[in-house]
């Protein structure tokens, strides 16, 4: 059966309402409902810098460090792990009431600017954020020219 | 969402420069799971950024207050390029029944991940009631 209704800009756009809906509610602080999920990517991420580095932070809370892999290649910064789900106790019966925090698998990549310097990275884990320093080449800082 | 405080402001007949608080940034929701056993409820929040020093959960009456402030280290000269969170301060609270003993509420914060045990009260733990026979 042919569905053009889906695929159209309105059904976009209501999608688009619905999910800013749902953040503005949710940043508001307001009881929103418990059953709602993150639409974002998992995990966020900022991307910053300063002269001398470029700097990724990623939001992954709870992920053991030993789990994570960075890896630069041909100019892609690429974070990937896992996150488990929490441990419960064997106890008897388990209610769940939300599960908003994604579990599982995740991989996010970053195109880095051609001054990155591959040979110079430093990733910390901190209070559940991975901060990955990219050192900028020599070559491409900005140098005075002595005039002879 | 109406905020209608820029026309308030533009209608003032006045020309010198009026005091606008800057508004306050809305804080973000953190994401949980909650699940409940029989003996309590086991809460997890993420709020990755947050140390210890800089989380306080507290309650008030019936009411559970999570509230922490991330802070992230930057060099000198730091410019921000691209940002998917965009505040720094993460708040959620929740209503507790009245079965959960807040006295005895356990808080773990470990790697941006923080636990919370909150019991319940003994007296409203299921219980098994033997039932005695009467032989003869």
């Amino acid at each position: 059966m042919n569905l053009p209704f889906f695929a159209t800009d309105f059904s976009r756009d209501f999608d688009a309402v619905r999910s800013q809906m749902d953040e503005m509610f949710r940043n508001l602080g307001l009881p929103s409902n418990l059953r709602s999920f993150n639409r974002g990517t998992f995990p966020a991420l900022n991307v910053g810098g300063t002269d001398e580095t470029i700097e990724v932070v990623m939001f992954a809370p709870g992920v053991d460090p030993a789990n994570l892999q960075v890896t630069i290649d041909k100019g892609l910064l690429s974070v990937s792990g896992e996150r488990q789900r929490p441990e419960l106790p064997e106890r008897d019966v388990v209610t769940v009431y939300a599960e908003e925090r994604p579990a599982g698998k995740f991989r996010r990549i970053v195109e880095l600017p051609q001054e990155a310097d591959p040979d110079r990275v430093e990733a910390h884990y901190k209070d559940g954020c991975l901060r990955v320093s990219v050192h900028k080449r020599e070559s491409s800082k900005p140098r005075l020219v002595q005039v002879q | 969402m109406n905020r209608g405080t820029e026309v308030a402001v533009q209608e003032r007949p006045t020309h010198t420069p009026t005091k606008t608080r800057a508004p306050e940034p809305l804080p973000l929701s953190p994401a949980v799971d909650i699940f409940e056993d029989a003996t309590g409820i086991t809460l997890f929040v993420d709020m990755p950024g947050v140390s210890k020093d800089r989380l306080d959960v507290r309650v008030e009456a019936d009411r559970l207050f999570l509230e922490g402030r991330a802070a992230i280290e930057v060099p000198e000269g730091f410019v921000l390029y691209h940002a998917e969170v965009r505040e720094s301060a993460y708040r959620r609270s929740f209503v507790l029944g009245p079965e959960l003993d807040t006295d005895a509420i356990e808080a773990n914060l470990k790697d941006g991940v923080l636990t919370l045990r909150i019991p319940r009260l003994q007296k409203a733990c299921p219980r098994r009631i033997e039932i005695k026979t009467s032989t003869s």
